[in-house]
């Protein structure tokens, strides 16, 4: 009986082993060789030049996290107290972004903050940039003919915040919804006003689903290439696009990318190990 | 004959009683509607002060939402609550010195038994002094002081640190009424607190919450769907069906005269057949005409007629007033449940002697043995023991399932 069971789960076994720690074993092997095939550390201690990418990474995928929880919050909380026709129109218009490739969604956003973009000439129209301009005239500025967005890190955060949002909203959503309802009236009960239900009750509840909320930002947000790409103009590298450089790019040299994975893989996961702890264990949450 | 006068009088005693002590909450003619169905049909109703009142009937019939309507967590559709005479239909619940005990306990699982009993009395007050009104918090000396008295009274001492998930279902079912009760609220409502526990531990929990009500002092709104709880706790018992009150009255009231056909099939097992009253004191059926206490009925008027399976006497057929032929027999411990066939009609009658299958046998009928009600909308529906069988089943079921939810309590 039991061994049968234990049957059914090869496939996904084998599918595991085969594509999660197959690959992760060679990332390890490739961090500590050489390309003569010696074992070296060099490929981390070389690593050093390129701090500033690292600290620019966490810090950005930190600040675009942080923006989404401060919105994804109250949204989720607002759409889990209205009525489920509403609940179901909202997750579904979060959803529908998601919807249209990623890279799509990110080149849109290219065309709307470039310097000739939608927003500029939206300023340039509504005179928004002349105004600017008396204004910094008077501080003795130079003139300038558009506000430059693209290619600062702001861009790369908007990027981030408005792709990865939804998985913000999503799990708070869920738990949120999920939450017994009697609990709360429980708290009323006892003379809590709805201030007090929120802090006591409500918030402590949904940490798990913060909790994933959080992980599931943050990840992809710290590994992203396309968008620091595309938005931060070449000048806002990030390590996705540090990583990917060493294996497409011209600074061919896969084993220190396997290395810089490696070292990020290692700060991600004590982060969100650091960060369950702080969840106390309350339900678990979703490691990605 | 004797005995029921006295009992009269004992009621009316009761009943007096129940009218000249304090009412602290009153349900004038409450009405519920969800989505234009009427859930709650024209209450009225009052509790009074320090009294264990308890809502009865089946499952679907009112008891929870009459219940959120006091608590503050239902407005009525129309009609008015009133809490010591004033008017409260629009206050929040935590501005209502009512605290409930809820259906499935409803504790908080982030925070351990100390922390939820200690919940209530965490929230500041606000307090008029020197005609400004000011937070007042509770010091934490006299929290932990009033929590762990209160632990005490619940006999859950020594389970402060103890997370909620680590706790039983009839421990949890103490957390959540110390929770409650810590507060010292004027009232407790108590939507089926006992529900999801075995047998056994509903009984210790039946005589554990009389305890605490009487200790206390408090007023016990309680809500049930099995009769024999409400009562064997209750000072009052209000019998609802289909979101209408269908008798309000002490125990004995209710089970000795009850209104209706619902009533007397709802609490306990009865016997209801048609008959007509032919002048007062004399009722007729089964062509016979038997002698009674009742009166005040119109001449000739149909009225329902009860007869509690054991307020029959068996005797040999040709003593009896009646005879009948029994068609099962059931052994219940302490009696026989015994099926009769009367001219197609089954009783049941609980019996001491066994009575075999076959076996012919004759009944008399004592005129205080006799309860008389009129006709109302369920007249027909109950009281005719020949799907007796199926019934019994089910029933079991019933129980075989509620039992199955908790494994007990273990100390
Ligand atoms: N929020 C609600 N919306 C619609 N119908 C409800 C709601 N709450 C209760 N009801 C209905 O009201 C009736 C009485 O419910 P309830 O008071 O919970 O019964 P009880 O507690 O006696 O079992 C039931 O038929 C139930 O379906
Ligand atoms: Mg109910």
């Amino acid at each position: 009986m039991k061994n049968k069971r234990a049957l059914f789960a090869v496939p996904y076994v084998g599918w595991m082993t085969l594509f999660v720690v197959v690959p992760i074993i060679m990332v390890v092997i490739y961090a500590f060789a050489t390309a003569e095939g010696g074992v070296t550390l060099e490929n981390f201690s070389s690593m050093g030049t390129y701090a500033s990418v690292f600290t620019r990474s966490f810090w950005l995928a930190l600040l675009a996290t942080l923006i989404c929880l401060l919105i994804g919050y109250p949204a989720a909380y607002f759409i889990s107290r209205e009525g489920p026709r509403f609940q179901r129109l909202a997750m579904m218009l979060i959803m529908l972004p998601m919807w249209m490739n990623f890279l799509l969604r990110t080149y849109s956003w290219m065309s709307v903050l470039e310097n000739n973009g939608l927003l500029n000439q939206l300023f340039r129209n509504i005179g928004l940039i002349s105004l600017y301009n008396g204004i910094a005239g008077l501080f003795g500025r130079a003139p300038v003919d558009h506000f430059q967005m693209i290619g600062t890190p702001g861009a790369v955060v908007l990027g981030m915040v408005y792709n990865y949002l939804p998985f913000m909203i999503l799990p708070i959503y869920s738990v949120i919804e999920k939450m017994d309802r009697s609990l709360l009236e429980a708290a009323q009960d006892l003379g809590a006003g709805s201030a007090r239900v929120f802090r006591k009750v409500i918030l402590p509840l949904s940490l798990p689903g913060v909790l994933s909320g959080v992980t599931m930002v943050f990840v992809p947000s710290v590994s992203t290439f396309a968008i620091s790409r595309l938005l931060g103009g070449g000048t806002q590298m990030m390590l996705g696009d540090l990583i990917e450089q060493q294996f497409l790019g011209g600074a061919y040299n896969p084993h220190l990318g396997a290395a810089i994975s490696l070292v990020m893989m290692v700060i991600v996961v004590v982060c969100m190990v650091v960060m369950n702890h702080f969840g106390e264990g309350e339900e678990q949450a979703v490691m990605l | 004959m004797l005995r029921l006068r006295c009992g009269d009088i004992k009621i009316m005693e009761k009943e007096r009683g129940r009218i000249m002590s304090k009412k602290l909450i009153s349900l004038a003619d409450c009405c519920v509607a969800f989505d234009g169905e009427l859930v709650l049909d024209h209450i009225n109703l009052y509790f009074n002060d320090s009294e264990f009142l308890t809502l009865l009937g089946p499952s679907g019939c009112g008891k929870t939402t009459t219940l959120r309507i006091i608590g503050g967590f239902l407005t009525p559709t129309s009609g008015e609550v009133l809490f010591d005479g004033v008017r409260i239909n629009d206050i929040p619940p935590n501005q209502r010195q009512v605290n409930t005990v809820f259906q499935r306990y409803a504790l908080f699982p982030h925070l351990n038994v100390f922390e939820n009993v200690a919940f209530g009395l965490r929230v500041p007050k606000t307090e008029t002094v020197e005609g400004r009104k000011k937070k007042v918090k509770i010091p934490e000396e006299e929290i932990r002081q009033r929590v762990l008295e209160m632990l005490e009274v619940v006999s859950l001492k020594g389970f402060e640190n103890r997370r909620i998930t680590e706790l039983s279902g009839g421990q949890q079912q103490r957390v959540a009424i110390a929770r409650a009760l810590v507060n010292r609220p004027k009232v407790l409502l108590l939507d089926e607190p006992l529900g999801a526990l075995d047998l056994r531990l509903r009984k210790d929990m039946q005589s554990e919450l009389k305890r605490i009500q009487q200790q206390l002092g408090i007023t016990f709104i309680y809500v049930t769907h099995d009769q024999e709880e409400a009562l064997a706790m209750s000072d009052t018992i209000v019998v609802m069906d289909q979101g209408r009150i269908q008798q309000i009255g002490t125990p004995e009231d209710i089970y000795n005269e009850p209104k209706n056909a619902f009533v007397a099939d709802f609490i306990g097992e009865s016997n209801i057949l048609d008959g007509v009253m032919h002048e007062d004191f004399v009722v007729e059926f089964f062509n016979r005409k038997f002698k009674c206490l009742d009166k005040g009925f119109g001449p000739m008027e149909p009225v329902d007629v009860v007869i509690r399976p054991e307020d029959v006497d068996i005797v040999p057929p040709e003593k009896g007033q009646l005879r009948g032929t029994v068609t099962s027999v059931t052994f219940k411990g302490v009696h026989y449940d015994t099926i009769v066939d009367f001219k197609g009609f089954k009783w049941l009658i609980q019996t001491t002697d066994y009575h075999p299958e076959g076996e012919t046998i004759g009944i008399i009928l004592n005129p205080d043995d006799i309860h008389i009600m009129h006709k109302s909308e369920y007249s027909g529906m109950f009281g005719d023991y020949s799907s007796y069988s199926e019934e019994y089943d089910e029933l079991e079921d019933v129980s075989l399932l509620e039992e199955d939810g908790e494994g007990g309590d273990e100390e």
